[in-house]
């Protein structure tokens, strides 16, 4: 697989904003964004409402997803191209979404929102409207997610990335700093875990990294090119980033994104955890 | 708590689920040429120049962390021009800070 394959230039995007069989999706968590202004003819997905089960801590189930895609106008076919917001996290977790239920053509718009509005490029605030299509999922792909019980296993077996920002992984801080700071979880790592913020697999202005400094940057980390890998963050979508650069972009074959992350670990009870920052 | 990892949105007043007294907030204020600039991208490095967090202005230039005790540098990028400014907050509370961009 070939970085085009997964991923497109704001450049390429802008001229094929109206190419047949193209959609251009927003995915973001505070869907205000794509309200005062979006990528023209863009539809949009909303992180919670769209893609979270309404009671239980889970996603949306595959009929969940048909109705969500037929309901948006995105058809088996189309080729679809994800961006958003906070540096494309949620279109990375939309995207690792599209692979668990079998989406054959789906790409990331390398930046995201923030790559567009840097570089000036057009929004709109025109309310997009497709026709509904009859959109069939497959059933998930388990080979792309982690559960918990996988996490505990790998400790000391797999690589285990944490994406989370040092202060988070070595436990001074309990959540991301543009968050308050009092959490039910305990704070912490998984033990064995590797420190590799997701934010050293992107430029400032969003884009990732090349195939040779994202290879060095796992490498020096202490990633074993020979083992599986879990990646997780705190609620899974920062690590889909991670996984993203990992799976898609430098093709290792076996990496799972854990997306109930370290708000579902830290509160386990029993299991192992280790603070203090990577060695 | 949150269950999300998005940034929310920005403004002076703070949520009324938090609380000042427990919270290193570091509120700032994103301009250029002493006019407010919304829709900068804001991200607070530690004291390594490690990324913690990212977040959007408000329309009026406005932007919140919550951070903990130490030194910090506050960067911001938008399209007219980019900029940064450090800030140290010994503890919990308000700690001001203003990032120009040029």
């Amino acid at each position: 697989m070939s970085r085009e394959d997964v991923l497109v230039t704001a450049a390429w995007a802008e001229e094929n904003l109206s190419a047949d069989g193209v959609v251009f999706v927003e995915v973001d968590e505070d869907t205000s964004a794509y309200d005062t202004g979006h990528i023209p003819g863009a539809v949009k997905i909303d992180w919670r409402q769209d893609l979270q089960d309404p009671v239980r801590r889970d996603f949306v189930d595959r009929a969940g997803f048909e109705k969500l895609l037929s309901a948006r106008g995105i058809g088996n076919d189309d080729t679809v191209i994800l961006y958003g917001g906070n540096n494309n996290w949620f279109a990375a977790y939309a995207y690792w979404y599209f692979k668990l239920y079998g989406h054959s053509s789906v790409k990331l718009l390398d930046g995201g929102r923030k790559k567009w509005e840097l570089d000036g490029r057009p929004l709109s605030t025109d309310a997009v409207t497709r026709g509904a299509t009859t959109y069939t999922a497959q059933e998930q792909d388990l080979s792309l997610r982690a559960f918990r019980d996988d996490a505990v296993a790998a400790i000391n077996t797999k690589n285990l990335v944490d994406v989370r920002s040092p202060d988070e992984f070595s436990g001074k801080l309990a959540a991301p700093a543009h968050l308050p700071q009092e959490q039910a979880q305990v704070k912490g790592h998984i033990p064995s875990a590797l420190n590799v913020p997701w934010s050293k697999a992107a430029n400032e202005d969003g884009t990732f990294k090349s195939n040779d400094e994202l290879r060095a940057l796992y490498q020096e980390a202490g990633l074993d090119e020979g083992k599986a890998t879990i990646a997780y963050c705190r609620i899974g979508e920062r690590s889909s980033h991670t996984w993203f650069a990992l799976r898609e972009l430098l093709g290792y074959s076996d990496v799972k994104n854990y997306d109930g992350s370290w708000t579902e670990y830290g509160s386990l009870v029993g299991v192992p955890v280790e603070i203090g920052a990577q060695d | 708590m949150s269950d999300s990892c998005g940034a929310p949105e920005q403004g002076t007043a703070l949520p009324a689920n938090v609380d000042a007294g427990k919270e290193v907030v570091l509120n700032g204020k994103v301009t250029s040429g002493g006019a407010p600039v919304g829709g900068a991208f804001v991200r607070l490095l530690d004291a390594s120049g490690e990324f913690t967090a990212e977040v959007v202005s408000s329309p009026a230039g406005d932007f919140r962390f919550f951070a903990a005790p130490g030194t910090w540098t506050v960067r911001a990028l938008h399209r007219d021009g980019n900029g940064e400014a450090r800030v140290s907050a010994e503890g919990p509370g308000l700690h001001e800070v203003a990032v120009a961009v040029a």
